[in-house]
């Protein structure tokens, strides 16, 4: 058994078993951090497959973002555990009979006597580079696709936003729209007062002063 | 010897856990979300592993486009998790029927 072979079958066992604590977990922030795990294990299983900048990306935008996502709305969510676990036990008959007629089944189709399935992969030198070759084939050969990928975030940004966002009534907030297109009128106001009456001689100020003052 | 067959029959075991996941979690949105992540990290897996065994980087330009459709699909769920949340206090699958179905 090569080291590769070994590699393979150590990181595939704790996919596998990530995977099935995942569904099992009795807790939802367990479950997502196991999520982790599996999504770890799974960029190692990528580098086994020379293919670096998708592992890569793997552990930077799954990770990092949208598992991060997902402990987040664990934590903000109170949720009763124990309702939602109602029933658990009582679907995993029907649940392991579909699991492991589907595994069986695909096991069967794959492992087939006397087909091989793939050729043999060729082995890059060491100067090759997995992610200029993906970029080369995105900005040309895909470059549409690409760009409705990016409309696609874009859409999920708005989408995301839209969904959560909520107005408050009663809330003291700034409308800068409103107070950019406010007018002299709205907030200044002019009263014409009728000039006060002093008694002759009295007055201090001279009748330019006076006049000024209205 | 490594061959495309190891791949795909780990692609398939880790499909056949997460339906079975979602089986198993019916009521709890969350956890069907994340089976469904690990539904499209076993496609990603067979994805990459044809990839490399075919010498075709096509492949791989999938499973970028599968990565991006997927982030999209979990933020926008999550949302909609967060805002059932707010409005009817629950995210148990059983309870939510107003659309009467």
């Amino acid at each position: 058994m090569s080291f590769e072979t070994l590699v393979f079958y150590f990181l595939a066992t704790i996919l596998l078993f990530a995977a099935f604590r995942v569904v099992t977990a009795r807790h939802p922030v367990h479950a997502a951090l196991f999520l982790v795990l599996s999504f770890f294990t799974g960029a190692g299983l990528w580098m086994l497959l020379e293919a670096e900048f998708l592992a890569i990306t793997l552990v930077l935008v799954y990770i990092g973002a949208v598992m991060v996502l997902f402990l987040f709305v664990v934590m903000m969510l109170n949720l009763n555990i124990e309702k939602m676990r109602a029933g658990f036990w009582s679907n995993l008959p029907l649940a392991a009979f579909v699991g492991l007629l589907m595994a069986i089944e695909m096991v069967l189709v794959l492992t087939v006597a006397g087909r091989t399935i793939g050729g043999d992969p060729t082995r890059h030198a060491a100067g090759y580079s997995n992610t200029k070759e993906l970029g080369l084939l995105i900005y040309t050969d895909y470059v549409y696709p690409f760009e409705i990928a990016a409309v696609i975030l874009l859409v999920a940004i708005i989408a995301a936003i839209a969904i959560t966002l909520r107005r408050r009534v009663g809330t003291k907030h700034q409308d800068p729209s409103w107070q950019v297109s406010v007018k002299r009128k709205d907030r200044v106001r002019m009263v014409s007062m009728p000039a006060e009456v002093t008694t002759a001689g009295m007055s201090s100020l001279p009748p330019d002063a006076q006049k000024e003052g209205e | 010897m490594l061959t495309l067959t190891h791949f795909l029959i780990l692609g398939a075991l880790l499909f056949a856990v997460s339906v079975v996941g979602i089986f198993l979690n019916r009521k709890n949105l969350i956890i069907i979300l994340m089976a469904i992540e690990l539904m499209l990290l076993a496609v990603n897996i067979n994805f990459v592993a044809f990839s490399h065994y075919m010498n075709d980087t096509a492949g791989q330009v999938f499973v970028f486009f599968i990565l991006t459709v997927a982030a999209a699909e979990s933020a926008i769920g999550l949302a909609i998790l967060v805002a059932l949340f707010r409005n009817l206090n629950t995210i148990n699958v059983t309870e939510l029927d107003h659309l009467k179905g």
